[in-house]
C-alpha cells in the first residue's frame, strides 16, 4: 500500500471509530426524517373514516352531503336533538351534524356535536357543501340559474413556467427554489467548515505531540497533508452518504409501517382526488377555496416535483469536495503556523472572511439569482461553494457552471500548493505562532 | 573503509543565515558517530537533510554510494529531539502504523513489535491509548518504532534528554547491541560523557561549519599535551628534573604522591618511568589524554561570544 494510503486509512478510521461520528450519524438522519415524517404522521392520525350523523330539520342539506373517502354521513335515527346527542355518545361515531329549522327561509346556522375535539376538516367540509347549497337556494330565489353563477366564476391561477435552453418547460416554484438554495449552501458551508476545522486540528494535534516529525522521516510532508484532507474528506462524505441512506431508510420503513399517505406520489393525488367530492362545475369555486385553505405541503411537494434532484446532488457533491479540498488545505496551513487552537484565530481571518461573505449576501443572491453579485459570487472559487449552491435550484446556464466549476480545480489546486509551502516549514517551527510576513517567508522556501 | 552516508559540500540557507556552510561529512560503516556541536550550530539541519525532510541548497549526500533518494528512508531510523506519539490512538496500532510507514509489511511488523514490546516489558499496554502510558513508557514505545524497521542507518538527536537513567542505560545498551548487528548510528547530543562512552567518531559542527572531524582516539591523540600521572610510594621530595621534564603539580597523601608531568618532545615516557624509579615505588603511570569535554569547549569556546542563532531558525 503506497503511504499515503496508510495516512488516509489513519485518518478516515481513527475518525470514524469515534463516538461523536457514530452520534451524528445517527442523530443527523432521525432529524432530517423527523423533518418529513412528523407532518405525515400528523395527517395520518386524523385519518381513518370517520362517520357523522346527521340530523338536518330542514331537510334541505341531508342529500348534498355526500360521502367521501374520508368522510360517511348518515341520517341520525332519532328527531330529537337531545335524544340524537345521548345516541352519538353510545356509538363510536366522529360527530352529530346538527341543523335547527329556523324561521328564515334560508338557514344559516348548523351545529356540530362532537365527544372528541371535532376535525376541522369536517367542520370545513360541511360548511362548505352548506355554503354551496344556501348560495343556489339564494340564487333560485332571485330568479338565477346557479349554474349561470357558477360559470361566471374566475379563479386566476399564476404559474410560473421556467423555459430551459432546450426548449422544455418547467413549472417553477421560486419559494421552494430559495429555500433547497439557502438549505444546500448552509449544509455545504457547515460542511466545509466541521470538516475543514477537523484537518486543522489534526494539523495541531500532529505538531503539538511532536509526532510530525518520525512521520515526516518516512513520507513527504505533502503527502502527510493531503493524506490528512483525503482521509477527513471521505469521513465526511461517508458521513452524508450514511445520513442520505438513514434518512430514507427511516422514511421508506415508516412508511412501510403507517401505510401509503407517507409518500410524496400518492400524497399529491390524495389532495387533487379531493377536488372529486365537487360536480366539475363547480370546480372554478373550489380552486378559490383551495388557495384559500391550501396546506403548504401541497405547495412543497409540487414544487419539489418540478426540481432535478439528480443536478442538485451531483453539484452538491462536486461543490462540497472543490470547497473542501480548496479551504482544508488553507486550513491545514494554518494549523502548520499555530501552536495551539487559540493561536489560529488570527490566522484563520482571511480565509474564513470569503466563506462567511458567500453566506452573507445568500439572501441577495436568493432574491437575485441571476444578478451580478450572484454571477462573480458563484464563479469565483473562495465563494462559489456556498454561493452557486444557493443558485443551483434556479436553473444556471451551463457555461457558468463548467467556468465555475472549472476555477475551482484551479483554485484547490493553487491553495494546495501554497498550503504546502507552508506547511513543509510550519510543522517542523516550534514554539511560536507565525505572523504573515513570515508565512511570505516560508512559501518562497526552496525545499 | 566504507562509508554508509557521504555529505558533500552541504549547503543550507535560510532567510538571513546559512545553517551549513559546505559541510562534508563521511560516516563510516558499523561506527557509532557522534554530531556534536552546540545549540543553533546546524546538527538538526543537518539530520533532516539526512531524513530528507528538508533539502540542500547546494551539495548533495550519498547512501551506500548512492545518491540518497525517498527509497533510502526505509532504510533510516530517526529518533527525533521533538517527538511524540499520537495521545488518542492505542500504542499497538500506533506502532505498527509508524512500522507501516517505513514500508514493513503489516505481519512482518506485527510479529516484530511483539517480540520488542515483551523484550520491553510493554506488552500489556498494547491496547492502552498513548495518553495513559507513563513517559518513561512512551519513550520505549518510540525508540521502538524507531529501530522496527531494521534500519541500517541509526539517527538519534539528543536521544537521552528527557530519558529516566535506567531507561537511558537500556537505550545505551540497545545502541550498542545494534551496533554488534551492523548498523550504524549517528549519535547527536551535548552530553560528552555519553560521546566518550559510545562514540567511534565525530564531527563537531560550529557556527555552521564542520570545524572538527575524525576517530574519537585520533582526535585525543592530536589534543594530548604530553601529560603524563603518577602515583609513587615513598616518594623522595625534591626530585630535580632534568631539562625536557616538568614538574605540573604534586599532591601527597599519608605516604602516597601523585605527580603530574609535562614531557617535551624528545623526551619518551620510558625515559621517566627509569627517572622516576630510582625515587621510590611507582604503582601508576599514564598518560593524560584530554576528554571531549575540554576539546568541546576548547573549540567552542573562542566562538561563543559571537551571537549564537537562536533554534528556531536552525
Amino acid at each position: 500500500m503506497s503511504k499515503t494510503a496508510l495516512i488516509i486509512k489513519r485518518e478516515y478510521f481513527t475518525r470514524v471509530r469515534k463516538k461523536s461520528f457514530l452520534i451524528l450519524t445517527i442523530l443527523g438522519p432521525l432529524l432530517m426524517a423527523g423533518l418529513w415524517i412528523v407532518p405525515f404522521f400528523i395527517a395520518t392520525m386524523s385519518e381513518g373514516n370517520k362517520t357523522i350523523e346527521v340530523l338536518d330539520e330542514t331537510g334541505l342539506f341531508a342529500s348534498y352531503l355526500k360521502n367521501t373517502s374520508e368522510l360517511t354521513f348518515v341520517l341520525s335515527s332519532e328527531t330529537e336533538l337531545d335524544s340524537a346527542k345521548n345516541a352519538l355518545l353510545k356509538t363510536d361515531h366522529h360527530a352529530l351534524l346538527y341543523i335547527p329549522k329556523t324561521e328564515l327561509s334560508v338557514p344559516v346556522t348548523a351545529l356540530v356535536f362532537s365527544a372528541r375535539q371535532p376535525n376541522p376538516d369536517v367542520k370545513s367540509y360541511i360548511r362548505d357543501v352548506m355554503k354551496k347549497r344556501v348560495e343556489g337556494l339564494k340564487l333560485e330565489s332571485k330568479g338565477i340559474d346557479p349554474e349561470i353563477m357558477q360559470s361566471i366564476q374566475t379563479n386566476i391561477r399564476l404559474t410560473a413556467i421556467k423555459l430551459n435552453e432546450d426548449g422544455t418547460e418547467k413549472k417553477s416554484v421560486v419559494e421552494i427554489n430559495m429555500i433547497l438554495g439557502f438549505i444546500s449552501g448552509i449544509i455545504i458551508y457547515m460542511m466545509i467548515f466541521i470538516f475543514g476545522a477537523q484537518v486543522m486540528r489534526g494539523v495541531i494535534e500532529e505538531k503539538t505531540s511532536r509526532i510530525v516529525e518520525v512521520i515526516i522521516s518516512s513520507v513527504k510532508p505533502f503527502q502527510l497533508m493531503l493524506g490528512k484532507i483525503i482521509g477527513v474528506g471521505l469521513v465526511g462524505l461517508t458521513q452524508f452518504l450514511l445520513w442520505i441512506i438513514l434518512t430514507f431508510g427511516i422514511i421508506t420503513v415508516f412508511q412501510a409501517t403507517y401505510g401509503q399517505k407517507l409518500s410524496f406520489e400518492k400524497t399529491v393525488p390524495a389532495y387533487s382526488g379531493s377536488q372529486k367530492i365537487l360536480d366539475s362545475n363547480q370546480l372554478a369555486e373550489f380552486n378559490a377555496l383551495h388557495e384559500k385553505n391550501i396546506d403548504p405541503m401541497v405547495q412543497v411537494l409540487e414544487g419539489l416535483k418540478s426540481i432535478d434532484f439528480t443536478i442538485i446532488i451531483i453539484t452538491f457533491l462536486f461543490y462540497f469536495i472543490g470547497g473542501y479540498l480548496l479551504y482544508s488545505s488553507l486550513l491545514a496551513a494554518v494549523g502548520s503556523a499555530a501552536e495551539s487552537e487559540t493561536d489560529t484565530h488570527q490566522l484563520m481571518m482571511p480565509v474564513t472572511v470569503p466563506i462567511l461573505l458567500s453566506l452573507i449576501v445568500s439572501s441577495y443572491i436568493m432574491n437575485n439569482p441571476d444578478g451580478t453579485l450572484a454571477f462573480w459570487f458563484s464563479i469565483i472559487p473562495l465563494t462559489s461553494p456556498v454561493s452557486m449552491m444557493i443558485r443551483i435550484p434556479f436553473g444556471v446556464p451551463i457555461w457558468e457552471l463548467i467556468l465555475s466549476a472549472t476555477l475551482l480545480v484551479a483554485g484547490f489546486l493553487f491553495t494546495t500548493w501554497v498550503a504546502s509551502k507552508i506547511y513543509r516549514v510550519g510543522i517542523l517551527m516550534y514554539g511560536k505562532k507565525a505572523s504573515y510576513s513570515e508565512l511570505w517567508k516560508w512559501i518562497k522556501y526552496r525545499d | 573503509m566504507t562509508h554508509i552516508l557521504s555529505a558533500k559540500n552541504i549547503i543550507k540557507r535560510y532567510s538571513g543565515h546559512t545553517a551549513l556552510n559546505d559541510v562534508s561529512i563521511d560516516i563510516p560503516e558499523g561506527s557509532v558517530y557522534g554530531l556534536l556541536g552546540p545549540n543553533g550550530a546546524g546538527k538538526t539541519t543537518f539530520i533532516r537533510i539526512i531524513n530528507r525532510i528538508t533539502g540542500p541548497d547546494e551539495g548533495e549526500v550519498f547512501f551506500m554510494g548512492q545518491r540518497l533518494r525517498s527509497a533510502h528512508t526505509s532504510q533510516i531510523g530517526y529518533l527525533p529531539e521533538e517527538r511524540g506519539l499520537y495521545k488518542k490512538m492505542k500504542v499497538g496500532e500506533q506502532a505498527l502504523y509508524l512500522a507501516t510507514l517505513k514500508g514493513m509489511k503489516q505481519s512482518d511488523a506485527l510479529k516484530s513489535l511483539k517480540h520488542w514490546f515483551e523484550k520491553f516489558g510493554i506488552e500489556k499496554w498494547w491496547d492502552k491509548n498513548v495518553e495513559e502510558l507513563s513517559k518513561g513508557m512512551q519513550q520505549k514505545v518510540q525508540f521502538i518504532v524507531t529501530i522496527i524497521h531494521k534500519p541500517r542507518l541509526l539517527i538519534f538527536d539528543e536521544p537521552f534528554s528527557g530519558f529516566d537513567p535506567i531507561n537511558a542505560n537500556l537505550l545505551k545498551n540497545e545502541i550498542l547491541n545494534l551496533r554488534e548487528e551492523g548498523a550504524t548510528v549517528i549519535f547527536s547530543t551535548h552530553n560528552m560523557s555519553s560521546v566518550e562512552e559510545l562514540c567511534d567518531s565525530i564531527a563537531l559542527i560550529n557556527q555552521s561549519q564542520v570545524v572538527l572531524e575524525g576517530k574519537v582516539r585520533d582526535i585525543k591523540e592530536s589534543y594530548k599535551t604530553n601529560l603524563f600521572e603518577a602515583e609513587m610510594i615513598h616518594y623522595k621530595n625534591n626530585l630535580p628534573f632534568p631539562e625536557g621534564m616538568k614538574l605540573i603539580s604534586e599532591e601527597k597523601e599519608v605516604n602516597i604522591t601523585r605527580l603530574k608531568l609535562g614531557l617535551s618532545q624528545g623526551i619518551s615516557s620510558n625515559d621517566c618511568i627509569s627517572l622516576l624509579l630510582e625515587h621510590g615505588e611507582l604503582r601508576k603511570f599514564h598518560e593524560v589524554l584530554p576528554s571531549m569535554d575540554d576539546i568541546f569547549i576548547e573549540k567552542v569556546s573562542n566562538t561563543l561570544n559571537k551571537p549564537i542563532h537562536s533554534k528556531n531558525n536552525e
